[in-house]
């Protein structure tokens, strides 16, 4: 049944790129209802088979003659991704309504991206899944260079090349371990069971690792991530800052982690107290957690705030992947899911609700706009989405944040300070962006003044009403009750943590 | 000498001649007062009517190949039969390409140069004999020269051909040269017994003057495939050479020369068949020490070519504005993929099906990104960059044939493009172990992510930014229909790779 995710996407993708040009409104609802439906059957999905082990969806041999099977599987990690990608497609959806130019396109180039996006987190065949993974990739590129913002051009060459590239290296690291393991099948469990030699996976763990990395905005690797998300249109870098980057974040862990385990072991020597990739790995994601939080501190553009805001975030993540405990890998699929949610809040707030109507993303114009008064719904869904990004207890970020640092104290106390003081620095650029844009008290001139009030901004529509409440609804009920995720992810993990994907 | 049995083994050979004859006096005797479009037409479906006798015909060769005393000339089946099916379908669709142009009033001449041009390329692909692969090559070469300078309206066109005529002449030269160095050191012209007397020369002492003669045959090679550094003819022929001719040229005469290549490096490998195991007794041919015979330096330098025109070309397409030459260059950089396949054949075969499904694909794929040239550069009479400005708006048909083609030659999923780069380095992985072809399958993985770069120069054209003109652009039905149908083979056979590997392996059975 959740194979049917996949197959939904692509055939709306098709049948939107028939769509007469004219037909916006046909667009629109055929979109929303390929999002709804495959959100349905997540859904469904998840709450059916709660801390239920491994499912095989589908297993039909593709290409006989070398192993290569069309196998779609499901665990808890899977499972609570899938229902990540259904909650972004939907809201995506909702946020994208304003849109007009070439919208049949539009929406074909966006559920062709969510097709790929649910086919990599329901592969099991590392060629499938790497099929999924770069079938991703193209639409991505347009939907920004046509319907972006921003140096658009650029930022869509930037980050079809940057997500290129780390598919190339993904792709090596498929092609040797094929060819290392007797090129007799290509399924994650087969490669898994191959015993490749040590060498082999210390080689091609780091390999494959920023490969992916590069996706999940690893740094130093980031770069393409604050101008990709900033040139998107809204729902693009939603479904970037919300699934896209999980892309990268699922594959380290199911792909690179899973297939080399080896490849974490310590060196046997150590430089500067770095003795083995998983701290090489560590350092570069705690680097990332304090470095995103410091430049999100100094921006301007409103956009840049939450695009740096987004590094920062995912540095949980791999952090939470390279403590190698229980306790960290929970917490980091539980920020992989939390982040999904928060960032596509914040980049539905900023990028549609308030720059839709204000024609600026400049802290320093917003400044003098009064949105707290013009704008109230926006400044209030900005205040909670703002908190839960922080990671104030209550909302999902909290549970999320919570166990990857304490997960992170075995590794090294060191770091875990630092990160303690990344999420410090998180509470100050929020701040700072929340008080500038909507709350500043700067009065305008008298020039700026207009003589018979401020024109009217228009007035919220029930897309981003619905949009907003199925977020921030998604974020709370993770945050108070976080059993309900947990109770999938931790069997998963625990099945991943004893043998790899054996 | 049998005459029957040559005439069997080259059954399709002879049909296309005659269609060729046909043509010509069709159109000469009977249509010279009609139209141009009719006799365009009617040249073109004649000629294609000659290529589906001679696929028809292809099965009746039989798998045995024509010997002389004792000597294989002429292979058929196997790879061989892949391969002339291959030229001729290539062949037959760039003959539909060419119902939709007005370049030319002699439509039956440009026909038939194209009918007798793939058979050189199938004679090419079957020989197995110094001469007869000279012959072949010639036949197929001068076919080309011909047909790059067929548009008489066009100085870039004669220029063009003049210019590969020169380069063509050398390496033919050279390739002459090295073939009677070869038939000093064999004293026969036959490829296996040349492969055996290496394999004794470099037992004994005729190294060097092997070495010099390997070279140079891989100089005359080298050109016919566009290997850097014998490429320099590539950008101006495909930017010269009329739209339909540029696709044949780019499609059915490199999948003949790289038949050639498949041939001669399975006759390296086989240099000891028939007395193996009667020789070292107790030693399985397959576990020979490379170092003697032609396999090692045959590896070596086609590695060296294949890595050269890998970076060369993907770097250089990066700065085309013609797309005309970026395919060009693109050429080159795909030639690179596929020489590492032949570079790292074994006994099995694996590699050499993986770099014959990677040529018949790029031949296809490549005949439809000249097709849309050839619709874009009637409209807009440029085949500049900015040609392809609005291209969504103006053809969105045609413009999403572009996307799929272009994707698919940057070897992006699901299309066939990236399952025959996949298929080929997974075979080029399993037969070479070691550092050396890891290495250069990582380079080429890197240069194929360089590659999208280009490619999505020309996407972001025609989907991207807007427009300077909107007025639509119209193709001639059947062009469209040519086109589609590529665009449709290239996702279908992407999806489902088996469809046509199955084809290549049982035609080696």
């Amino acid at each position: 049944m959740l194979a049917w995710t996949i197959y939904l996407s692509f055939a709306g993708a098709a049948l939107e790129a028939l769509l007469p040009e004219a037909r916006a409104r046909l667009a629109r609802w055929l979109a929303l209802s390929c999002a709804v439906v495959g959100l349905a059957i997540a859904g469904v999905d998840f709450f059916t088979h709660m801390g239920a082990a491994r499912t095989v969806l589908v297993d039909l041999p593709w290409v006989p003659a070398m192993g290569i099977r069309f196998q779609l599987a499901a665990d808890g990690i899977s499972r609570v991704l899938v229902l990540l990608t259904g909650l972004a497609s939907v809201s995506g959806v909702l946020f994208s309504w304003n849109i007009e130019k070439r919208t049949g396109q539009f929406f074909a180039f966006y559920l062709a991206l969510i097709g790929g996006v649910y086919g990599v987190f329901l592969s099991y065949d590392l060629f499938l899944l790497f099929v999924f993974y770069e079938i991703a990739i193209v639409p991505k590129y347009f939907l920004i260079a046509i319907w972006g913002s921003t140096r658009r051009e650029y930022g869509a060459m930037k980050l079809a090349l940057y997500s290129f590239v780390g598919s190339a290296m993904v792709l090596i690291g498929l092609l040797a371990s094929y060819a290392a393991s007797g090129s007799h099948s290509t399924t994650l469990i087969d490669l898994a069971h191959a015993n490749l030699p040590v060498s082999a996976q210390m080689a091609l763990f780091p390999l494959v690792f920023v490969g992916f990395g590069i996706l999940a905005g690893m740094w130093p690797f980031h770069t393409w991530a604050p101008t990709g998300h900033v040139a998107a249109p809204t729902a693009a870098s939603m479904l970037l800052a919300g699934v896209v980057m999980k892309l990268g974040a699922y594959g380290c862990l199911r792909v690179a982690m899973g297939l080399y385990p080896h490849g974490l072991d310590p060196w046997g020597f150590s430089v500067l107290g770095i003795g083995s990739w998983r701290d090489v790995f560590a350092l570069l994601a705690v680097i990332g957690i304090v470095y995103g939080a410091l430049v999100a501190l100094v921006q301007t553009d409103f956009k840049f705030v939450i695009g740096y805001s987004s590094v920062s975030h995912m540095g949980f993540v791999l952090l939470g992947l390279m403590t190698l405990s229980q306790i960290g890998l929970d917490g980091a699929v539980l920020q992989m899911f939390s982040h999904g949610i928060i960032a596509g809040l914040l980049f539905a707030i900023v990028g549609r609700i308030v720059y839709e109507r204000t024609h600026t993303r400049q802290l320093a114009e917003l400044e003098t706009m009064h949105l707290a008064r013009r704008l109230p719904f926006a400044a209030w869904a900005f205040v909670l989405a703002g908190m839960a990004s922080m990671g104030l207890p209550g909302f999902s970020g909290f549970v999320a944040e919570l166990q990857v640092v304490v997960g992170s104290w075995t590794l090294n106390p060191v770091w875990t300070i630092a990160t303690a003081i990344g999420i410090v620095i998180g509470v100050a650029y929020t701040w700072r962006a929340l008080q500038r844009a909507f709350f500043a008290d700067k009065q305008p001139t008298a020039e700026d003044h207009p003589k018979e009030g401020w024109q009217s901004m228009g007035a919220i529509t029930w897309p981003e009403y619905t949009g907003v409440g199925l977020l921030m609804g998604a974020s709370l009920v993770v945050g108070l009750y976080p059993r309900i995720l947990l109770d999938s992810i931790e069997p998963a993990v625990k099945a991943l943590l004893a043998g790899g994907i054996q | 000498m049998n005459l029957a049995d040559l005439f069997q083994v080259t059954l399709p050979e002879t049909a296309l001649e005659i269609a060729a004859l046909v043509v010509l006096i069709v159109d000469l005797g009977l249509l010279r007062k009609a139209a141009l479009s009719t006799r365009v037409a009617v040249a073109a479906l004649l000629g294609v009517l000659g290529t589906v006798v001679a696929l028809c015909l292809l099965p009746c060769a039989g798998s045995m190949g024509y010997s002389y005393g004792g000597e294989l000339l002429l292979s058929a089946g196997g790879f061989t039969a892949v391969a002339e099916a291959g030229i001729l379908l290539l062949s037959l669709l760039t003959l539909l390409l060419f119902i939709g142009t007005s370049f030319t009033r002699h439509a039956a001449e440009y026909v038939a140069v194209i009918l007798m041009a793939a058979a050189g390329g199938l004679i090419v692909a079957s020989a197995q004999d110094l001469l007869i692969i000279f012959v072949g090559l010639e036949l197929l070469s001068l076919g080309l020269y011909v047909l790059t300078a067929f548009n008489k309206h066009s100085e870039r066109s004669s220029e063009s051909a003049l210019k590969y005529y020169l380069f063509g002449g050398m390496s033919a030269a050279f390739l002459l040269f090295g073939f009677s160095y070869l038939y000093g050191i064999a004293g026969s012209t036959n490829l296996h017994q040349i492969m055996r007397a290496a394999f004794f020369a470099s037992a004994s002492d005729g190294v060097p003057l092997l070495y010099a003669a390997l070279v140079l045959v891989v100089v005359g090679l080298g050109f016919k495939v566009a290997a850097v550094p014998f490429h320099l003819w590539v950008p101006d022929a495909y930017e010269g050479a009329p739209a339909p001719a540029a696709a044949f040229i780019a499609s059915a005469s490199k999948v003949a020369s790289f038949a050639l290549l498949v041939s001669v490096g399975t006759a390296t490998l086989h240099a000891l068949d028939g007395l193996g195991t009667s020789f070292f007794i107790g030693v399985h041919a397959e576990t020979l020490p490379k170092y003697l015979g032609l396999q090692m330096p045959w590896i070596q330098i086609l590695s060296v070519l294949a890595a050269a025109s890998m970076v060369v070309g993907n770097l250089a397409a990066l700065a085309q504005t013609s797309v005309r030459r970026l395919l060009a260059y693109s050429a080159i950089a795909h030639a690179g993929y596929m020489l590492l396949g032949i570079a790292y054949m074994d006994m099995s075969g694996h590699t050499a099906q993986a770099a014959l499904y990677y040529v018949l694909t790029y031949g296809l794929t490549t005949i439809g990104a000249f097709g849309v040239v050839q619709v874009v550069e009637t409209a807009t009479g440029s085949d500049k960059l900015d040609a392809f400005l609005g291209l969504h708006k103006r053809n969105p048909l045609l413009a999403a044939v572009l996307l799929i083609l272009f994707l698919s030659l940057a070897g992006i999923p699901p299309l066939v493009g990236f399952w025959a780069k996949f298929n080929l380095f997974a075979a080029v992985l399993a037969v070479g172990a070691g550092p050396v072809p890891f290495a250069l399958v990582a380079l080429a993985i890197a240069m194929s992510a360089v590659s999208l770069f280009y490619y999505l120069q020309v996407l972001k054209r025609a989907y991207v930014l807007p427009a300077a003109d909107e007025s639509p652009i119209k193709a001639h039905p059947v062009t469209m229909l040519v086109l589609v149908a590529i665009a449709a083979a290239v996702v279908v056979s992407g999806c489902l790779p088996t469809i046509l590997q199955n084809w290549i392996v049982q035609g080696h059975v």
